[in-house]
């Protein structure tokens, strides 16, 4: 019963790489808004747009070691 | 596992999304000690090679007319210290060798895990965690050594309230203990995600009805792959590059 609760966490896990996917969503989308209105400065942001994108992905990559975690070692 | 494909009725394979991580031994299989040659071992030691064979090799030369391998060499070699120099400005140029090992060997690392029947390093915790704290440890000392306690200026938030200022150092100091965290799962989480999906649509391409569509699947997956091996590497050393700054110049 209890590895079936844990794939069950595992599932909800999930969800987080789903909130991770609208987050870097929203820092990719803003950025071209920003940069279609003023070409010239989009070139200079681009290492501001993948740090943004990493720090919003790192926390989708948490909740897949949760997944992880509830799959293999709990 | 639902991914596992039914090997003895299809006839394909039977394996698991997460078995292409293990680490084997290379000759025989004895208990794994301290210097035990493991496929892991083979593989760190091949990305090394190759980075020398690359950037010592391939630009030994210095043809004006550059080699392929040349330019190669070259281009990395541009890129990333342009990249310093954008980040942590003209007094961080200084540890360019340090970022430059550290961005070719993760680059290497990941594109070398992507061959078929290799085996992905930098998927592991145990490379990426040691490869974070060294980068954690690094700039740490060197933030000390360079400001002294005027280090600490950088969990002091000198443009919030007086009154916040307190909640805010909390913040900032668990935000600085995670760093190291954050910066080697990134790194070995996304490696380990895309090898396990390629994997799961290998475990579907036996079955014959979807076998079309999971190889489609594959050849995309493994062109996305390429393309977050590379960003994935270029972040792992832009944040490198951003820790610098903060420790060069700390403070808000």
């Amino acid at each position: 019963m209890e590895g079936e609760l844990a794939h069950i966490g595992a599932g909800l896990a999930a969800i987080g790489s789903g909130a991770a996917a609208i987050g870097v969503g929203n820092v990719a989308g803003n950025f071209l808004a920003g940069a279609l209105r003023n070409p010239s400065a989009a070139a200079g942001q681009t290492a501001t747009l993948f740090i943004g994108i990493a720090f919003a992905e790192a926390l989708g990559i948490f909740s897949f070691l949760v997944a992880l975690l509830l799959m293999f070692a709990v | 596992m639902a991914t596992e494909a039914n090997g003895a009725e299809t006839g394909g394979l039977v394996f698991h999304p997460m078995d292409q991580f293990i680490v084997k031994p290379l000759f025989g299989d004895g208990p794994i000690g301290m210097f035990t040659l493991t496929n892991a071992t083979l593989w760190l030691a091949l990305t090394v090679l190759a980075v020398v064979a690359l950037m010592v090799l391939g630009t030994s030369r210095r043809a004006i007319v550059p080699t392929r391998s040349q330019s190669v060499g070259e281009l990395a070699y541009g890129f990333v210290y342009k990249m310093v120099e954008d980040v942590t400005g003209k007094d961080g140029v200084k540890y360019f060798p340090y970022i430059m090992s550290l961005f070719m060997f993760v680059v290497m690392a990941n594109f070398l895990g992507l061959l078929p029947m290799s085996f992905a390093t930098t998927s592991h915790f145990a490379v990426t965690v040691v490869l974070a704290l060294a980068v954690f440890l690094t700039v740490t000392v060197l933030g000390f050594i360079k400001n002294g306690v005027g280090f600490l200026g950088l969990f002091w938030v000198s443009s919030a309230p007086l009154a916040l200022r307190p909640v805010l150092a909390i913040i900032e100091l668990i935000s600085y203990f995670v760093r190291p965290v954050s910066h080697s799962i990134r790194l070995a989480g996304n490696v380990m995600a895309g090898h396990a999906v390629i994997k799961v649509f290998a475990g579907f391409a036996a079955l014959a009805v979807i076998s079309p569509l999971s190889i489609v699947a594959i050849t995309a997956m493994y062109g996305l792959e390429i393309l977050v091996a590379f960003i994935q590497a270029y972040v792992f050393t832009i944040l490198t590059c951003v820790y610098l700054k903060d420790a060069l110049h700390p403070g808000h």
